[in-house]
């Protein structure tokens, strides 16, 4: 369905000066999904977001949110999102309170509805206590929950998050998703860009991977994984005089070569179900092979991340 | 009608970030100190150790120097708009005004109507301190009020091509030494603190034709004589062609996003 799509990027380019920054990707994200956007640092992804959020020309495609064009209806597309950038965009000066009636009424709400609105924030990020103190005061967690706070003003229906929980602590980390989750639950989009792959595999509905300025993978995190190779099959052999008898039975059983890895035998599962490894467990015990330790692990989004994207460094 | 709704976001929005200009110069008192510190120590500075010298005494050069360092703070006052603008700019918080919903001029004008203060508070503080010192205006205090307007006005006019320095130059440091530099030559080749005629003749060439010491003639003129002038109405049409032309450009600049 064409109206689900809250997000539409059409082929855009950015270069600064001769080098490509961000080279024709597109994606499109769905209505009430949170998607990520995952890459190593410099690979493109704050010139992307600057783009979709208005802040950036892309020098080619075209971005639409809930239909609008960012270039020649920007005003119209500034109505459907609101962002929380790296650094936290709030004025230092100002109380908390005050940051958020600013906004408010920046956002068109009338001077009540922004004071109630302001009450209401401060109560869900846990801010009421020192919501009239100057930012001075405030811990690092607190100013990127007042951000966070500040880009709900308006009921946003799409948010934008640059790598919003890089730097902070674990607690403020969960209540940062379970906000977000909140603000989805009530209808709204979510994109976000991180670095922390766990957060993405738990988080994410969808995650596009992106490695110099290309889009080069993207799907359910279960997608990408399936990308990367099945599940490995770990083996431990009792007795080292059997590894090598051990290691052939495996290489036929799977079809493939398996990595020997001191007494442990490594090799890739081709499906997720196993219907092999009850016939490997058979050979090897007809060949009066035991086994001390067997395991299958899946691959991580870290496994993802590191076959297919190079970085910078 | 659009037109209309577009005017009244324009200025409902600009108004609210003239509030919020307002409140953080409450809440930091420090951002206005320099508006109020310049005038005082440059009128005892420059009346006690000149004074003499140029008129005789401080309280004949008194008259003089009022209009001079009136204009010469309210320039200071001005130049700060570029650098509160940059330091804005710099802290991101500029980028969330960019992706809201609003009109793209009131994040400009909530800072230069907001900053209207710093340069009412700094020409005040120039009459004042003269006053202390034993300064008399033989004119009404309308007159007083009109030369304080006059150089408000064209204060504010000026901090618009402040605020599009501080949108093209990066550095919030850098805009402030460039500020006081140029602002220290325009006012010190000016008629603002010396008889021009005492000067060497290539000097009196760019002495008056330097904006500045015009801006000062229309004021000095206001102030003793009690009288608006043609030169004071030259002035205003000025201060209005730098509004009408900066105010676009600063726009524009603003507005670009690569």
């Amino acid at each position: 369905m064409g109206s689900d799509n809250v997000i539409v990027v059409q082929a855009i380019q950015k270069e600064f000066g001769t080098k490509k920054v961000v080279r024709a990707v597109s994606l499109t994200v769905h209505k009430g999904e949170i998607f990520a956007l995952l890459g190593p640092n410099g690979a493109g992804k704050t010139t992307l977001l600057k783009m979709m959020t208005t802040l950036l020309r892309p020098d080619a495609g075209s971005i639409t949110l809930n239909g609008f064009n960012t270039v020649t209806q920007s005003r119209q597309a500034r109505h459907q999102f609101s962002v929380t950038n790296q650094a936290a965009a709030i004025d230092q000066d100002l109380s908390a309170r005050e940051n958020l009636r600013l906004f408010g009424r920046l956002n068109g709400l009338s001077a009540k509805a922004s004071r109630f609105r302001a009450d209401e924030l401060l109560t869900d990020f846990d801010l009421s206590q020192s919501a009239d103190q100057t930012l001075a005061t405030f811990s690092g967690g607190m100013r990127r929950r007042l951000d966070l706070a500040v880009s709900l003003v308006g009921r946003p229906q799409i948010l934008f998050l640059d790598e919003p929980t890089t730097g902070l602590d674990p607690r403020t980390r969960t209540q940062m998703w379970h906000a977000t989750q909140k603000l989805v639950n009530s209808g709204s989009t979510v994109f976000l860009t991180t670095q922390y792959l766990e957060e993405a595999d738990q988080y994410a509905n969808r995650i596009a991977l992106i490695d110099h300025g290309a889009l080069i993978a993207s799907g359910t995190p279960n997608d990408l994984k399936k990308q990367v190779g099945g599940q490995q099959l770990q083996i431990t052999i009792a007795n080292p005089q059997q590894v090598v008898q051990a290691q052939k039975i495996c290489a036929a059983v799977l079809e493939q070569t398996v990595q020997l890895n001191g007494q442990t035998i490594v090799g890739p599962l081709k499906g997720i179900d196993g219907p092999p490894v009850t016939e490997l467990l058979t050979r090897l015990q007809l060949a009066g092979i035991s086994i001390s330790k067997l395991q299958l692990a899946p691959p991580s989004l870290d496994d993802v991340f590191l076959k297919m994207t190079v970085g910078k460094n | 009608m659009i037109n209309r709704i577009i005017a009244n976001q324009t200025v409902r929005n600009s108004l609210t970030l003239t509030h919020r200009n307002l409140l953080k110069t409450l809440h930091n008192p420090d951002n206005v100190s320099d508006v109020v510190v310049q005038p005082i120590i440059f009128t005892l500075l420059f009346g006690y150790l000149f004074g003499g010298v140029i008129a005789g005494s401080v309280h004949a050069y008194l008259p003089m120097l009022v209009s001079g360092i009136l204009v010469q703070s309210i320039l200071n006052a001005a130049s700060g708009s570029g650098q509160q603008l940059r330091e804005d700019i710099n802290h991101g918080i500029f980028d969330r005004f960019k992706t809201l919903p609003i009109a793209p001029i009131a994040p400009l004008a909530g800072q230069l109507f907001g900053d209207s203060l710093r340069l009412l508070l700094s020409g005040a503080m120039a009459l004042l301190t003269a006053a202390l010192m034993g300064w008399r205006p033989t004119v009404n205090c309308g007159a007083v009020m009109l030369a304080l307007l006059l150089a408000v006005f064209i204060g504010w006019s000026t901090s618009w091509i402040f605020a599009l320095v501080g949108l093209l130059v990066k550095n919030a440091e850098l805009i402030s030494s460039l500020s006081m530099i140029i602002i220290l030559i325009l006012t010190f080749l000016s008629n603002a603190f010396i008889p021009v005629k005492t000067l060497p003749p290539f000097l009196q060439t760019i002495v008056h034709i330097n904006p500045v010491t015009t801006t000062i003639t229309a004021i000095r003129a206001i102030l003793n004589t009690g009288h608006w002038n043609g030169t004071a109405t030259m002035v205003l049409i000025s201060g209005g062609l730098i509004i009408m032309l900066f105010m676009p450009l600063t726009v524009v600049v603003y507005q670009q996003r690569d």
